[in-house]
């Protein structure tokens, strides 16, 4: 296993390579096709770079652990506004995840349909291209469009196109308080069409998700909104009065809520493949005779629990995402069925050229976790 | 500013490449007369001007295709156009080349309430996308300036932003998709209606490349609910160090605005006289404005001049009704037509860590002095995007060259202090020179390389971006 420790190592290293490298951070989210080849692991890249809560910016090496980097958060009253996933319970892994992953991932949870994804909140990258050359892109301020954006192009890019050395964001100050709307035994239709009103309000949800009968003990709708205090108590009544039959539940109660849906966490332990699906949130529900379903997003995000046999339901589900528009990816299923069915979405002839193009100039000899996104 | 010599072989077969054009698109959808090329010479940076070989104006993605499959064929290179407002000199042609305007292109195509989007025709202008859903009361939250004639092809071009963008984010955390047209002819979908890639972020890479990866022709959008109301509140204080700590200590106060905007003496002094905006006179002022109901306006109103009195405001005003808020926003709002009615202004826009700004800002009056040229400063500083207006006039021999350099510096310091060369106009023809400054050989190299995939004959665009002894190799070699 390779473990360089400084970014010019990390350069060193990967010219030095003769062969596939696998790339891991902390190794919780083994997603993807499997990759053989050397361990590049980059957790020994860690620390926080700078860090500026007057700004909002922080600056980390990518090794850094993700706890680390929400406890430095915390002691000023900060977060990472986009929520990230941890992967561990509904994959069964262990060890701890590290900030690296979590870019290289896109990891983005239920505040994502509010505020954005992890792309979004990603100002700046540090990372070694598949050549070992060491690349810069963006920067530590949050408006800057000075060249091409590839910090978007490496966050979801899942290491095949650089290692990334070094991430910077833009932060938010955590609120003061958060409430959520919770109703109970809607169908997912119901619950949508609930989860859009809150969504379409002028009351700032920052969470709206469904989870189906099967998931819960009872199918559980909920909304969510943080702010001040007084914000929060207002807005929650406007909530309220805009979707009847919700009740509100605040302060830990709401947020551990939100964690499972998070987490993905009634999935966990549970025999099955479990699929993520991006979908326009209204055709979520159309998606729900696939599996067992979670949606998040509004409904647009869509976890499917089904049975892990042939082709873990890939030909029917791709078949129907590609009706309705958007994208499915096999999240969870042993190595053997990710070895036998494309993981990642398989792209349209001339996107997936452009995107064969990008890996070819990235990484020429192939050697940064090849194949990981087939 | 220097642009490549034109391609004699490409202005001595016009007449065929205009014949071509012709007869693929509809009739009046080309021009190549002379005195009517004109009209394209050049965009919101008016100091540079050429006109182009030919101008074309196609009503559908279909014929945008056509006419990139003749240019392709031909060898000639486009410059992609929406509505010339850029600043950058992103849309300036050169005499060798067809500008592909998408003007005709402004249809609202789908509007969906229910899962928060609009798709459009991306020659339709900003404040259009905004006013096909006004009525309804959702809103296109990234709002440049120049919104009334921006295009959102532009827009997406730029990734422009605008006064609102610290909570709303700039036009790439606003789009969803995109249909684009690719140099050699080829249509493509990238994202839609639903939320992020699946596979590389080809979206996130196309927003922000200045039209030099493919033509945008359609575009989804996200919209938003209007929130109930807004309300600004003024600050003036005795030096811009002061008001620096004021930005850094609301930001981290957990309230965010959807706007905070600064403005130095000379700007006030200056916008104040044109609009009579009443601001006082001050070293800084400061414009917060925060959105809610009437309740939830006062409860962050009240965390926010809290902080503000805590540093000793010369003045403090918070709006009472729309009027006088109208008034806060008045000379903000007059600030560029103030300074163009006083002189020739060039504005830059490097952003810079919130932090550095009383040193940027003493360190920009230095230069200014040193260069002898006024400098004003004008910006959204919750998010440190300066915007200096340099004061020149055009009509004095040497005063542009002045400007320019003095421009060069200061953009230059920005960079020195961990911020960028331009936060929201883009790099264009403007300061394409200055890259090397921000990144280094290997940096740009990896942004190349992605032009090379999209478009590996330098066709697009290509005279942009990249400092011109960067690319020729690779525009040499197209040609
Ligand atoms: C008074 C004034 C105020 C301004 N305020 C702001 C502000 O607050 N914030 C801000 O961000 N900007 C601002 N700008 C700059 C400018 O308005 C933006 O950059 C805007 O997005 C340009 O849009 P446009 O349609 O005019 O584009 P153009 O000027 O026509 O073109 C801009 C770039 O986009 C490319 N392009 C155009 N169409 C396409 C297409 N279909 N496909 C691919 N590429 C294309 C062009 O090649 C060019 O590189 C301001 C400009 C002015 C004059």
């Amino acid at each position: 296993m390779l473990t360089p420790e400084t970014e010019a190592d990390l350069a060193e290293a990967v010219c030095a390579a003769t062969g596939p490298l696998r790339i891991i951070g902390g190794g919780t989210r083994p997603i993807g096709k499997p990759v053989a080849g050397e361990v590049l692991s980059a957790a020994g890249l860690s620390g926080v770079s700078l860090y500026e809560p007057g700004a909002l910016t922080l600056v980390v090496q990518a090794g850094t652990p993700f706890a680390e980097v929400e406890a430095v958060l915390a002691a000023e009253g900060q977060r990472l506004p986009f929520e990230p996933m941890d992967h561990r319970a509904l994959l069964g892994t262990s060890g701890a995840p590290t900030i690296g992953g979590v870019v290289a991932a896109n990891v983005s949870g239920p505040r994502r349909v509010q505020g954005g994804a992890c792309r979004d909140y990603l100002i700046g990258v540090r990372f070694v291209d598949g050549t070992g050359a060491v690349v810069k892109n963006g920067g530590r301020v949050m408006k800057n469009v000075t060249g091409y954006d590839l910090v978007k192009l490496m966050a979801g890019s899942w290491g095949s196109l650089g290692v990334l050395s070094e991430v910077s964001f833009k932060v938010l100050a955590a609120p003061g308080a958060e409430a959520s709307l919770v109703a109970r035994g809607l169908s997912a239709e119901q619950g949508v069409a609930a989860l859009s009103a809150g969504l379409g309000s002028p009351f700032d949800v920052s969470g709206a998700a469904h989870l189906d009968a099967r998931s819960s003990d009872e199918a559980r709708t909920q909304v969510r909104i943080e702010g001040l205090a007084g914000s929060v108590a207002y807005r929650a009544g406007r909530l309220a009065e805009l979707l009847p039959g919700f009740e509100v539940v605040e302060g830990a109660q709401s947020a551990a809520l939100w964690q499972e849906v998070r987490d993905v966490t009634p999935f966990a332990g549970r025999d099955g493949a479990v699929w993520r699906i991006s979908v326009k949130p209204s055709d979520g529900p159309l998606l729900a005779g696939l599996g067992e379903a979670i949606f998040d997003w509004g409904g647009g995000l869509v976890w499917l629990l089904v049975p892990e046999e042939g082709d873990c339901g890939a030909a029917a589900i791709r078949a129907r995402v590609a009706e309705l528009g958007g994208h499915a990816t096999l999240v969870r299923a042993s190595e053997a069925a990710r070895a036998a069915v494309a993981v990642f979405p398989p792209e349209p002839a001339p996107v997936a050229a452009l995107t064969a193009g990008l890996r070819a100039k990235f990484d020429p000899r192939g050697i940064l976790n090849p194949g990981i996104m087939g | 500013m220097e642009m490549p010599a034109p391609d004699a072989s490409i202005l001595a077969k016009k007449p065929r490449v205009v014949a071509r054009l012709a007869e693929a698109l509809p009739a009046g959808a080309v021009i190549s007369d002379p005195t009517e090329t004109r009209v394209y010479e050049c965009d919101g940076l008016t100091a540079y001007k050429c006109p182009p070989l030919a101008a074309v104006l196609p009503s559908t993605t279909e014929e945008v295709a056509a006419v990139l499959k003749i240019c392709h064929e031909e060898g000639v290179p486009v410059v992609p156009r929406g509505s010339g407002t850029s600043l950058a000199g992103g849309a300036l042609p050169t005499a060798d080349s067809v500008i592909l305007g998408v003007a005709r292109m402004n249809e609202v195509l789908e509007v969906d309430y229910d899962n928060r989007f609009i798709r459009v025709q991306t020659g339709r202008t900003n404040l259009s996308v905004t006013g096909a859903v006004e009525e309804d009361d959702f809103f296109y939250a990234p709002d440049p300036s120049s919104q009334l004639a921006c295009a959102i092809a532009g827009n997406i071009a730029m990734n422009s932003g605008g006064a609102h963008c610290l909570k709303y984010g700039v036009t790439t955390n606003n789009l969803m998709g995109v249909r684009m047209v690719t140099m050699a002819g080829e249509i493509v979908e990238i994202g839609g209606a639903h939320l992020d890639a699946g596979g590389l972020d080809l979206l996130g890479v196309i927003c922000g490349s200045e039209g030099q990866l493919g033509v945008v022709t359609e575009a989804t959008l996200r919209i938003l609910r209007k929130p109930e109301g807004a309300r600004p509140v003024l600050m003036g204080y005795d030096s811009a160090e002061v008001a620096g700590q004021v930005v850094s200590d609301i930001i981290k106060a957990g309230v965010l605005p959807v706007a905070i905007e600064f403005m130095d003496r000379p700007c006030i002094r200056a916008t104040d006289d044109f609009s009579g905006a009443g601001y006082p006179d001050c070293e800084a002022l400061l414009i917060v404005e925060v959105e809610g109901s009437d309740a939830e306006i006062t409860e962050q109103l009240g965390v926010i001049n809290q902080i503000a009195r805590g540093h000793n405001p010369v003045e403090l005003r918070e709006a009472k009704d729309a009027d006088e808020a109208a008034r806060i926003w008045l000379g903000r709002k007059a600030a560029f037509g103030a300074m163009g009615q006083i002189n020739d202004y060039m504005c830059l826009d490097g952003t810079i860590p919130v932090s550095e700004l009383p040193y940027v800002l003493r360190r920009t009056e230095e230069l200014s002095k040193e260069y002898g040229l006024d400098v004003a400063n004008v910006f959204h500083a919750g998010d440190g995007n300066m915007h200096p207006l340099i004061l020149f006039d055009a009509n004095k021999e040497g005063d542009l060259e002045t400007c320019e350099a003095l421009g060069a510096e200061i953009l230059k310091l920005c960079v020195e202090v961990g911020g960028c060369l331009t936060g929201e106009h883009g790099v264009g023809v403007e300061k394409r020179d200055l890259m090397g400054a921000q990144y280094s050989d290997a940096d740009m190299e990896a942004q190349m390389r992605v032009k090379d995939v999209f478009d590996p004959d330098w066709l697009l665009n290509p005279a942009k971006v990249f400092p011109l002894a960067v690319t020729a190799s690779r525009r040499d070699f197209a040609a």
